[in-house]
C-alpha cells in the first residue's frame, strides 16, 4: 500500500462520513459543515489525482457556493437560534426508493472497474505531473478558438474538421451564461422591495 | 523531491511510501516554522507600528530591547487563559470553527513559490488554486459567529460574508490581469515573466496594471478583515464581533489565522504584481548566481530570491498595519458600494485595457516593456480567428 492509496482511502472516508452527516443529523446547520466536508473530500481526491484546476474548480464553486448557501440561506431565513428538520415516515421511504437505484448503479460501476489498482494510479499521476497541463486549451474552447484542432497557422485541418468542433463550446457557454441572467434577474425580482 | 530523496537513500520511490510522507512533513514543518515566525513577528510588529502611528507606547519593558519578547509573553498569556465555552453556544461547532478559520490561511502556502522552483507543490494553476482557498476562510467565521450562540457575534459574522463574498469578485478579477499578462496561471511562471530589472514587474507594465494593483491591495485589506474593513470585529460596537466568546487558546488561533491570511495575500500580490522572488536590480544574475553557473551559485541566487520575496511580503504588512491604524472604519453600506460600484467596474475597465494594451504595444512602451510572453500574439491571433466566423 503506497502512500497515495493511504490518502485515497482517507479522503474517500471522509467524503462518506461527511455525506452521511448531511443525511443523518437533523440540525441544519451541521447538515451544511457535513456537505461542506463531503465536498471538499471530493477536491482532495481530485488534487490526488493530479486534477488541480478540477480540484480548485470544486473548492471554489461548491465548496464556496455551500459556504454562501448556508451563509445567506439558512441564516437569514432561520427565526430560530437551532433549526430543527424531522424526517417523516413517507419522507424515508420515498427517499430510500429513490436512492436505492442510484447507489446500486454507482457500485456496479465501482465493482465493474475492477480493483482499485493504486500502483497504477500512483504512476498515472506522475505521467500527468511530468508533462505540461494547461487550462488554456479548455478556455480558449469556451471562447470558440481552438488551437490544438485548428492548428497554430495552418488551415489546411480547418477544412477536413465539421463546424462543431472548430466552434469550440462557445454555444453551451453563452447558453448557462444566459440561463444564469435569468435566475439573476429572476432572484433580483423575488427580493425586491414591495412598494404599494 | 521525493524521487530525489529516494534516490539519496537508495530504496526506490513507488515501494517506499513513508519517503514521500516524510518528505511532504518536512515541508510542511518548513511552511509552518516560516508562517508561524511570521506570525509572531507580526504581533509584535503590529504593537510597534500602532505605537508610532497613534503617538502611544508600544511595548518598551517586555523583555529586552525594543519589548522582542512580546509574542512569546502573550503566547503563554493566551496559553494559560481559561477556556470558556458559552452555554448557548454549538459546542461541536464552537470548537472546530478556529481551526476551519485557520486552515485555509495555512494550506495557500502550499502552492506559494518562495523563490524561482522552491514551492511544496508545483501546481499549474496556483494563482487560481490560492484565490479558491483563500476564499474558504469565511466559513469559520461564519460559523464561529453562528455557534457562539450571542448576537454581536451573529451580526458580526453576517457583516463578514457580506463583505467577504462581495470582494472575492474584484480581488478575482485583479488576479486575472497578471494571468493574462504571464499567459499562465502557474505562480512561478508568473515570478518568471518578471524577471530582470524593476520596471519589468507587472505593476510599472502600463498604467492599468498599476490601477489594478491599488484595487488588488485595497481588495485583500478587505478580504483579511483589517480595518477600515474589519466590520466583522467592529471593537466599538460589537464588542469583538465574530470572536466576542473566545479566549485564550481558540481566540489565539483566530489571530494567527488573520495574520497568516496577512501573509497570504502580501505574497499573492508581491508575485503577481511586486515581481515575486526578483528584487528591484537583477543581483543574482549580475553576481552570477545561476543555476548554469553551478549548484551551490543557483543555490543561493534561489536564496536571494527567497529574501526578497520575504521582504516584499513583509513590507505587505506592515502597509496594512500602517493603514489599520491611520484610518477610521468605513460603514457596511459603504463598504458593500465602494466594491460593487467602484472596484468591481474598475477592474473590469483594467482587464480591458490591458488587453488593448497588448494589442497595441505588444512589444511594450520606450523599448523597456516587460519580456515578450506569448500571450499578446496570442490576442492577436485570437482576435483574429474570432474576426474570420
Amino acid at each position: 500500500m503506497d502512500a497515495i492509496a493511504v490518502f485515497f482511502w482517507l479522503l474517500a472516508a471522509l467524503a462518506v462520513a461527511g455525506a452521511l452527516l448531511v443525511v443523518i443529523t437533523p440540525h441544519i446547520v451541521h447538515a451544511a459543515v457535513g456537505l461542506i466536508l463531503a465536498l471538499s473530500a471530493v477536491a482532495g481526491l481530485f488534487f490526488l489525482a493530479g486534477a488541480e484546476f478540477l480540484g480548485a474548480m470544486q473548492i471554489m464553486i461548491y465548496v464556496g457556493g455551500t459556504v454562501v448557501l448556508l451563509a445567506f440561506g439558512v441564516m437569514l431565513t432561520a427565526r430560530l437560534t437551532f433549526v430543527r428538520m424531522r424526517t417523516t415516515a413517507d419522507q424515508w421511504v420515498i427517499a430510500i426508493l429513490l436512492a436505492a437505484p442510484l447507489a446500486t448503479i454507482l457500485l456496479q460501476s465501482a465493482w465493474a472497474y475492477g480493483h482499485l489498482k493504486s500502483a497504477q494510479l500512483s504512476l498515472e499521476t506522475k505521467a500527468t505531473k511530468a508533462e505540461v497541463v494547461s487550462a488554456t486549451d479548455l478556455g480558449l474552447a469556451l471562447v470558440g478558438v481552438r488551437p490544438q484542432v485548428d492548428g497554430v497557422n495552418g488551415s489546411e485541418r480547418q477544412s477536413a474538421l465539421d463546424q462543431t468542433t472548430r466552434d469550440g463550446y462557445i454555444l453551451p457557454f453563452e447558453l448557462v451564461s444566459l440561463h444564469l441572467v435569468v435566475v439573476m434577474v429572476g432572484a433580483a425580482y423575488l427580493a425586491r422591495r414591495r412598494m404599494e | 523531491m521525493d524521487e530525489i530523496v529516494a534516490h539519496w537513500l537508495q530504496i526506490s520511490a513507488t515501494s517506499a511510501w513513508f519517503v514521500t510522507v516524510g518528505v511532504a512533513l518536512l515541508q510542511v514543518a518548513l511552511l509552518l516554522a516560516v508562517v508561524m515566525t511570521l506570525v509572531a513577528a507580526a504581533t509584535w510588529a503590529e504593537r510597534k507600528v500602532a505605537g508610532r502611528i497613534q503617538d502611544r507606547l508600544g511595548p518598551t519593558r517586555v523583555g529586552g530591547r525594543f519589548g522582542w519578547l512580546q509574542p512569546v509573553a502573550d503566547g503563554l498569556k493566551l496559553l494559560t487563559k481559561e477556556d470558556i465555552i458559552p452555554l448557548n453556544a454549538d459546542r461541536i461547532l464552537f470548537r472546530i470553527a478556529p481551526y476551519l478559520a485557520f486552515a485555509p490561511a495555512f494550506a495557500v502556502f502550499m502552492a506559494m513559490p518562495f523563490s524561482d522552483g522552491w514551492v511544496a507543490q508545483r501546481l499549474n494553476t496556483a494563482a487560481f488554486f490560492i484565490l479558491a482557498v483563500l476564499g474558504l476562510e469565511v466559513f469559520g467565521i461564519i460559523l464561529a459567529g453562528y455557534a457562539s450562540g450571542s448576537k454581536w457575534s451573529f451580526l458580526g459574522a453576517m457583516r463578514e460574508a457580506a463583505q467577504v463574498v462581495s470582494y472575492e469578485v474584484p480581488l478575482t478579477f485583479a488576479a486575472l490581469i497578471p494571468i493574462l499578462l504571464a499567459g499562465s496561471m502557474d505562480l512561478v511562471a508568473i515570478g518568471e515573466a518578471q524577471r530582470g530589472w524593476f520596471w519589468n514587474w507587472f505593476v510599472f507594465h502600463d498604467p492599468f496594471t498599476f490601477v489594478a494593483f491599488w484595487i488588488f491591495v485595497t481588495c485583500a485589506v478587505a478580504g483579511t478583515n483589517r480595518a477600515p474593513f474589519d466590520l466583522a470585529e467592529a471593537e466599538s460596537e460589537l464588542v469583538a464581533g465574530f470572536h466576542t466568546e473566545y479566549s485564550g487558546f481558540r481566540w489565539s488561533v483566530f489571530y494567527m489565522g488573520e495574520y497568516a491570511a496577512m501573509a497570504a495575500v502580501s505574497g499573492l500580490g508581491a508575485i503577481l504584481f511586486l515581481g515575486g522572488w526578483n528584487g528591484p536590480i537583477p543581483l543574482a544574475s549580475i553576481l552570477g548566481l545561476t543555476e548554469a553557473v553551478g549548484p551551490w551559485a543557483g543555490f543561493f541566487g534561489h536564496f536571494l530570491g527567497a529574501i526578497n520575496f520575504l521582504m516584499k511580503c513583509v513590507s505587505g504588512i506592515l502597509f496594512m498595519m500602517a493603514l489599520r491604524w491611520t484610518l477610521p472604519r468605513l460603514r457596511i453600506d459603504q463598504i458593500l458600494s465602494m466594491c460593487w460600484k467602484y472596484c468591481f467596474p474598475l477592474t473590469a475597465l483594467c482587464f480591458v485595457g490591458v488587453t488593448i494594451w497588448m494589442l497595441a504595444f505588444p512589444d511594450g512602451v520606450l523599448g523597456i516593456g516587460h519580456p515578450k510572453t506569448e500571450t499578446g500574439e496570442f490576442i492577436v491571433y485570437v482576435v483574429k480567428i474570432m474576426a474570420e466566423h
